[in-house]
């Protein structure tokens, strides 16, 4: 799995504006119109609400009981009556265990990136603007995590400390803490060369406001787009390692275990098998879609 | 709220408002098998400079030639690694003087313009209004102060206050970087290229807004540029800087109509003019600048100097008092060894 | 050239320890100490204490980092608990098992990005560069793990045309260059280029628009250049960049195998680590995770080092 810096650019959106008076907007209710204008975000943005709604509200959607097993009814087809999209290899309801699942693969996906966002930007920014020994401590350190494929370190460290989804979720969190500081860093050490945060420094202003003012609003919006790029990332590789059997422990529905648990059932019913996947490809797909939105939304010059 | 009002004088017009000695930076430049410093850019060189109050001092030099590196280290945004500088007869940096932040409050700059001048995230009001903020103003009289601040340079502050650097063009951009400059109510601007990146008519009219300031708010400015027209017009007096070195220092009128150093000679005669007499038929400097981490030893320019001589690869010429202006060369240093000193 | 190559040898090693710090770290992890965790539950104490004695597991921490090291460096990355064999060896024939897998994923993927990219990035019409960036993404979204599946679905449960798992005919555990041990490997390859495939066509595809819409391309056009002659000049000037992401492509592709190999039961590293982690064998799970993380390390310094051949713009110090 890749995760690689985006070549980044900062839309710092300036051109020449001469001529009549035009009304100002804030950037980032310009990036907003944008984004609203983009057929493909929307839509992307309209499945993943769905996703993630039936996910957040399935206890009350009358599904079916989604640990409910059932010897005989095991590995119906997809279409037969009451079990929608059939039933799994221990008889449970597909429909309801696809739903169900999507929280727990969601929940794995995304907060890892929310983790590394949270720590990784801060280490990154605080890097790239004190510079000199504090940058190179935390880059070092990040190096050596970046020594490893990414894959290898998340099966590593989740092969180490155990399985279960307190452990993945500490493991993609440390995976993905080094690409988000890297990609902070680079971007915060860009804006720290201007000349308004040169002048901003030469205004007498302590390092937080000079920080909170000039650099933050600069900064986040690069790192959010990479963030963001991230969460389909993780999506897979969280269920991936639970596919390994290192991640959600059964009888949980989870995407990825539901694909490791129901391999034996390719040989009877292959399109069932598959399904679980077909769910993360969605998801996948849909944020990498957003993502290429928010930056194309971003990067616009004015 | 003391700390944003204007500073007073306090050595009276004789004592020089900054005065800079034996400045030197060298940036260290990675090379070498662990990554260590093994060779430095020597920017700025062991340099002494008074800046007079209420003068315009012009700095003027080649690509590379340190001015910049000057003007930050003139506002610390460099440290420098050695020398001092004395703010109105106060030390900076140092025990029993002002603090850096001080002096920041008396000393400001202007920066070129470019895309990175001003913050792209900020109206012209709130750019304005954040270092009257940051020093304690309240917001209300920060912005009603920015607002004032944009009608002093030009520009009206019903229309421009709530723009963002986008939807100004380079010459209102300017200004706006001029007038958070003097948000402070500094008594020195520093103007580093200032004007470089203007069209030639906004360029005068931003000249001339300059001119106006300085009179209107008791200035004192350094001007650094590499336009010799601009900065006859706008100074006093003209400091010609080499590879870290002051080569020339002297009243405009005095440099201008007679320049004694070989390349302030070059610098002037390399000037394109609309006078079809002054024909140049030759180029008056030779090769290109050598490079700062290995300059020649001895005078720095003897490399491109035609009257280059023995004395000038041995020993480094020191800036001397030449009636007009100082000149550190050694054809104008009476027994120097040169063929040509008096 | 030679001093860059060293430069960044030199100062590989600091990161050189942090790795191997990690990865004994790794070991640790787990709550409980290494012995217990594999030892039958009702071991009597006086044996699981000969045993952490026997292996070291009882001195202080440091102490036993540099004893590992050590032993490490000299080439013993000890035995495995499982089969009893030098860890060495073990990882040495499943890591030339991966290679061939990674390789032949890479060249499919890097041959096929190339042609996509450049094609997409000249491309006059709007459909086809859609066609490519929808290929793109298709790879970026994909879990590979699951269109594994999906093709052993296709073609070895219903159309029967390839083995579903396997490196070679009967039980192979190492391949050979015949026509049954290709059929093996035809399904994992696809699977497995996917992710490269779709990394590498954008990064093509922007590099060389990006490259396109420079001013230098209008100039050489405006000589009288054809478009070959140009487009050679295109590519010479994209082939920094798409090296080095190329480069991180396939590391991933060496340490990222796992998943891969464990849906066609591939005897790789990635099979190894796996197999690894779940009869907690903690030395064949060092000796892998270092292996791999060096072999990594090695191939970044590589690309970094032929990049400054290819990027005149790199000062070579």
């Amino acid at each position: 799995m890749a995760i690689q810096s985006p070549s980044l650019e900062i839309g710092a959106g300036v051109g020449v504006a001469v001529g009549p008076v035009v009304v100002a907007r804030g950037y980032w209710q310009s990036v907003s119109r944008r984004l609203r204008r983009d057929p493909v975000t929307l839509i992307c943005g309209i499945i993943l609400l769905l996703i993630v709604a039936s996910a957040l509200t399935a206890p009350w959607l009358g599904l079916a009981d989604p640990y409910k097993t059932s010897m005989i009814r095991r590995l119906y087809p997809i279409g037969s009556p009451n079990y929608l999209l059939g039933t799994d290899e221990l008889g449970r309801d597909m429909f309801s265990r696809l739903i169900y699942g999507g929280r727990l693969s969601l929940f794995m996906g995304v907060m890892p990136v929310v983790c590394a966002l949270l720590i990784g930007a801060t280490l990154g920014i605080t890097a790239g603007f004190m510079g000199g020994r504090v940058n190179m401590a935390i880059m070092r350190v990040m190096d050596v995590f970046y020594a490893f494929p990414s894959v290898l370190l998340a099966i590593s460290l989740s092969g180490a400390m155990g399985a279960g989804a307190e452990n993945t979720l500490l493991a993609l969190t440390i995976v993905f803490i080094p690409p988000v500081c890297r990609v902070s860093e680079s971007v915060t050490t860009q804006v720290r060369g201007f000349d308004f945060v040169e002048a901003a420094r030469a205004s007498g202003a302590g390092t937080f406001t000079i920080v909170r003012v000039h650099v933050l609003g600069n900064v986040l919006g690069p790192i959010l787009v990479y963030a963001t790029s991230l969460i389909s990332v993780a999506i897979i590789l969280a269920a991936g390692l639970s596919f390994l059997g290192l991640g959600v422990k059964p009888p949980e529905p989870e995407w990825g275990l539901m694909l490791n648990t129901l391999r034996q059932a390719i040989y009877v019913n292959p399109v069932l098998a598959a399904l679980p996947g077909v769910m993360i490809f969605i998801t996948s797909i849909c944020f990498n879609l957003m993502s290429d939105g928010l930056r194309a939304a971003m990067d616009v010059k004015a | 709220m003391d700390s944003v009002l204007p500073v007073k004088d306090r050595g009276g017009p004789s004592q020089p408002l900054l005065l800079a000695r034996d400045l030197r930076k060298h940036f260290p430049v990675a090379g070498g098998l662990l990554g260590r410093a093994t060779r430095v850019v020597r920017a700025v060189d062991d340099l002494t400079l008074s800046v007079e109050k209420g003068e315009t001092l012009g700095v003027v030099g080649e690509s590379g030639c340190g001015k910049s590196t000057v003007a930050r280290l003139l506002m610390r945004l460099i440290r420098p690694d050695r020398g001092t500088m004395v703010l109105d007869g106060d030390p900076v940096d140092e025990p029993h003087g002002i603090t850096v932040n001080e002096l920041r409050r008396q000393v400001q700059m202007v920066f070129q313009d470019s895309y990175a001048s001003l913050n792209p995230r900020l109206t012209t009001v709130e750019t304005l209004a954040f270092a009257p903020k940051a020093h304690g103003l309240p917001a209300a009289e920060a912005k009603s102060r920015s607002r004032d601040l944009l009608a002093k340079v030009g520009l009206d502050p019903n229309t421009f206050a709530d723009r963002y650097p986008h939807e100004l063009s380079g010459g209102q951009r300017q200004r706006v970087n001029i007038a958070r400059a003097l948000a402070l109510r500094p008594r020195l601007v520093i103007l580093d290229e200032a004007v470089s990146a203007l069209d030639k008519s906004v360029e005068a009219q931003v000249l001339n807004m300059l001119v106006d300031l300085k009179d209107e708010l008791g200035l004192t400015y350094v001007f650094i540029s590499h336009d010799l027209n601009v900065v006859q017009y706008l100074s006093d007096r003209v400091l010609v800087m080499y590879l870290g070195k002051i080569v020339e220092i002297g009243a405009v009128e005095a440099i201008y109509s007679d320049p004694q150093h070989p390349y302030t000679r070059a610098l002037l005669s390399a000037r394109p003019t609309m006078d079809p007499r002054r024909r140049t038929k030759e180029a008056p400097i030779q090769g290109d600048p050598p490079n700062p981490i290995d300059p020649p030893s001895g005078c720095r320019f003897r490399t491109r100097c035609p009257f280059a001589e023995d004395v000038c690869a041995r020993v480094e010429p020191v800036l001397a008092d030449t009636g007009a202006q100082e000149v550190a060369c050694h054809m104008r240093a009476s027994g120097s060894g040169h063929s040509r000193a008096a | 050239m030679l001093l860059y190559a060293l430069r960044r040898l030199i100062y590989l090693v600091p990161v050189a320890f942090g790795v191997s710090l990690l990865v004994f770290a790794l070991v640790h992890l787990a709550p409980g100490d290494p012995i217990s965790a594999i030892v039958p539950p009702d071991t009597p104490k006086e044996v699981i204490d000969k045993l952490k004695e026997y292996y070291g597991f009882d001195k202080p921490l440091p102490v036993q980092y540099v004893r590992w090291l050590l032993v490490t460096l000299s080439g013993d990355f000890g035995t495995s608990i499982g089969t009893g064999r030098p860890v060495a060896q073990e990882v040495g024939s499943a890591f030339g098992n991966t290679l061939i897998l990674a390789i032949s994923a890479c060249l499919l993927a890097f041959t096929l990005a190339i042609v996509l990219g450049t094609t997409a990035a000249y491309a006059k019409s709007r459909a086809v560069d859609r066609l490519v960036t929808s290929i793109a993404l298709f790879g970026v979204s994909v879990p590979h793990f699951w269109l594994a599946i999906v093709l052993v679905i296709i073609f070895s449960v219903e159309l029967g045309m390839l083995p579903p798992m396997g490196i070679g005919p009967e039980n192979a555990t190492s391949w050979r260059l015949d026509w049954p041990h290709i059929r093996h490997m035809i399904l994992p390859t696809i699977a497995l280029s996917v992710i490269p495939l779709g990394v590498m066509t954008r990064t093509v595809r922007s590099t060389i628009k990006e490259i396109l819409s420079m001013e230098f391309v209008t100039a050489l056009q405006a000589k009288g250049m054809n478009d070959r002659q140009i487009l050679l000049h295109v590519l010479k000037n994209a082939a920094p960049v798409c090296l080095a992401v190329m480069g991180l492509q396939a590391g991933n592709l060496i340490g990222g195998s796992i998943l891969i190999e464990t849906v066609f039961s591939w005897p790789g590293t990635g099979f190894l680590l796996n197999s690894a982690i779940f009869r907690r064998d903690l030395p064949i799970l060092q000796g892998t995770t270092l292996v791999l993380a060096f072999f990594f390390m090695m191939l970044n310094l590589t690309v970094d080092v032929i990049q400054t051949f290819v990027d005149p713009r790199i000062k070579r110090a």
